[in-house]
């Protein structure tokens, strides 16, 4: 199977899946610190004025009345930035929305490096810190079909979970019939192994095409629960595999790869492409890309 | 001291207006509203109140660091040239700067934290035993943020009375209006409650600034808070409406028409 690079584009689809989910579940209620322009919740605001909270930008207070209304029964969606998802409201992330039995989502836009600012705004540790909270799910979507199928997974799920979201037009790379949100392999039969979650993807893609159709990849929407056999049934092909995301090297998919790989004691070599350990420039997603050699020619160069 | 000083911070003041504007002029982008709005605040500090490598300024606003630029420009330490690289790749006149960028204290613009850098300066100026006073600005939309009064508590416990806090009292966020996204008001009676000795700026008044500053420099035993009414895109007719906007993107003949407008 091969996947056309940004073959087309969605308009705001989480703003999209949010609206189907607040229409069909009267359980459901979003809340916004001061982001409600950036994070396309305003049409679920304006549909349902009741169900929407604007807290201010206050996003630790945030996380906790999202606590609070998911005590009184209600599935509450607390959205913002990555980095203020995490580093800012983390304790009450965990608190408040994780330790069960009661939970709730938490949508974070601007993942990795997709903002002209640097240090304040790049969430290159959020998958990070989630991963490590027990029982949370951790979810990077590629595109707008994983964004919005990340919505329904979440929504199914049993305990709390973390999307990183995209806002206004965003690339469609998969077709939304039948979708499943899975680890499965996009790009086959290569001997240069790649492995990518969220924006990876694309920039997987992109570099394959450098490739001359050496490239396979695996693509892992979903880091925790890690389809830990999915990832081990495609390593075991190959002497080294290439991890490639749009977070820091450590702690996201190329140390839950590793992890996986070194668990079931195989072999197998992982090199980590993404954010490496320093802060990175600010600037445009391809200047940042070009510095931080995560660009087509980048990746491919360092598989090659 | 205001007959001489003032028509030299009028026209400090206008010249990082004009900064501002030729600097978002290049990528057609920026935080105008701010910068316009807050230029005779910051006129007033840099050409009147700070005592150089003797006092601080914390800008805990990081978005707001186009001001700061524009006054450091006066101060001969950034040309225009470069100013106007202004959020452009590559260019270190970042958007919300970090620690280190000439001129900044700190990593402002995850906002919310700075006033507790600016308490510690304080006491760690005191704790030196220097006379040095240490000015933060903070934005009426970080007061929504809960370790800004976890700052002022310990402002007020420490009698800290070499802290300045200005609030930069323009009424706006990034969803709207302050009073309707998250209302925080009465700024000056909280600040109050917290141990400042607090009052209203009118901070597009540069009479108003210096006076305050003076009456800042006079109160013992406590912080000083100054809540400093600001209106986005001041000096610009047309942008004092179009500026009520968080961010400004806009063609480049809405610029060039700032700049006539500005004089
Ligand atoms: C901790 C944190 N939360 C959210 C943001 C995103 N954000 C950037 S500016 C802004 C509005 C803050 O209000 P204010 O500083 O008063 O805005 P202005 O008057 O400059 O429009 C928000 C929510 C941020 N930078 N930091
Ligand atoms: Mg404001």
């Amino acid at each position: 199977m091969t996947v056309a690079v940004q073959s087309a584009t969605v308009d705001a689809p989480f703003a999209t899946a949010l609206l189907e989910l607040g229409r069909r579940r009267e359980d459901v209620v979003v809340l916004s610190a001061d982001l409600s322009k950036y994070t396309d919740v305003l049409p679920f605001a304006e549909e349902f004025p009741d169900r929407f909270f604007q807290v201010g930008m206050a996003e630790a207070n945030m996380m906790g009345i999202a606590g609070g209304l998911a005590k009184t029964g209600f599935l509450p969606i607390a959205v913002t930035y990555g980095v203020f998802a995490t580093r800012r409201a983390y304790d009450q992330v965990a608190m408040a929305l994780s330790t069960g039995p009661s939970r709730g989502i938490v949508v974070a836009f601007l993942p990795g490096i997709t903002t002209p600012f640097k240090a304040t705004h790049q969430a290159i540790d959020d998958l990070a810190l989630m991963r490590a909270l027990p029982g949370m799910t951790v979810i990077d979507p590629a595109d707008a079909t994983e964004l919005s199928a990340a919505v329904e997974f979440a929504v199914a799920a049993a305990g709390p979970v973390y999307i990183r979201g995209m806002r206004a037009v965003v690339p469609r790379l998969f077709d939304p019939a039948r979708f499943e949100l899975r680890a499965r392999e996009v790009l086959t039969g290569g001997e240069i192994g790649l492995i990518s979650t969220g924006l990876g993807c694309q920039w997987a893609l992109e570099a394959a095409e450098l490739l001359d159709g050496r490239a396979s990849l695996l693509h892992v929407p979903v880091l925790k629960p890690l389809d830990v056999d999915a990832v081990c049934t495609y390593c075991a092909r190959f002497d080294v595999v290439t991890t490639v995301e749009n977070h820091s090297i450590a702690g996201g998919l190329g140390t839950a790869v590793s992890e996986a790989v070194a668990g079931r004691g195989m072999p197998t070599r992982v090199r980590r492409l993404g954010v490496p350990d320093r802060w990175a420039p600010a600037g445009s997603l391809d200047y940042i890309r070009r510095e931080l050699a995560l660009d087509a020619a980048g990746i491919a160069e360092a598989v090659r | 001291m205001s007959a001489v000083a003032t028509p030299s911070l009028t026209e400090r003041a206008h010249e990082i207006r004009r900064t501002v504007l030729l600097m978002c002029r290049g990528r057609g982008q920026g935080y105008a509203g701010q910068g316009l709005g807050l230029a005779d605040l910051f006129a007033c500090l840099y050409f009147s109140e700070l005592r150089a490598s003797v006092d601080r300024f914390v800008l805990s606003t990081g978005h707001s660091a186009i001001t700061l630029f524009a006054a450091l420009h006066q101060q001969g330490v950034y040309e225009l040239e470069e100013l106007c690289t202004y959020g452009m790749d590559g260019s270190r006149i970042e958007e919300s700067p970090l620690e280190g960028t000439p001129g900044f204290e700190i990593t402002g613009g995850s906002l919310g934290q700075g006033l507790s850098q600016a308490v510690g300066m304080a006491l760690g100026e005191r704790l030196r035993g220097r006379d040095s006073r240490v000015y933060c600005l903070a934005s009426d939309g970080e007061l929504q943020e809960g370790q800004t009064w976890e700052a002022c508590m310990a402002a007020g416990h420490h009698k800290l009375d070499n802290l300045v806090l200005f609030v930069d009292d323009n009424r706006m966020q990034a969803d709207g209006a302050t009073a309707d996204v998250m209302n925080v008001e009465p700024v000056v009676d909280k600040l109050s409650a917290f141990g400042f000795a607090a009052r209203r700026v009118d901070a597009n008044s540069i009479d108003d600034v210096l006076a305050a500053l003076d009456w800042a420099r006079e109160q013992k035993g406590r912080p000083c808070g100054l809540v400093c009414s600001n209106l986005p895109g001041k000096g610009v007719p047309s942008f004092e409406v179009y500026a009520k906007v968080h961010y400004i993107r806009a063609p480049d003949d809405v610029w060039a028409r700032a700049l006539e407008e500005l004089g």
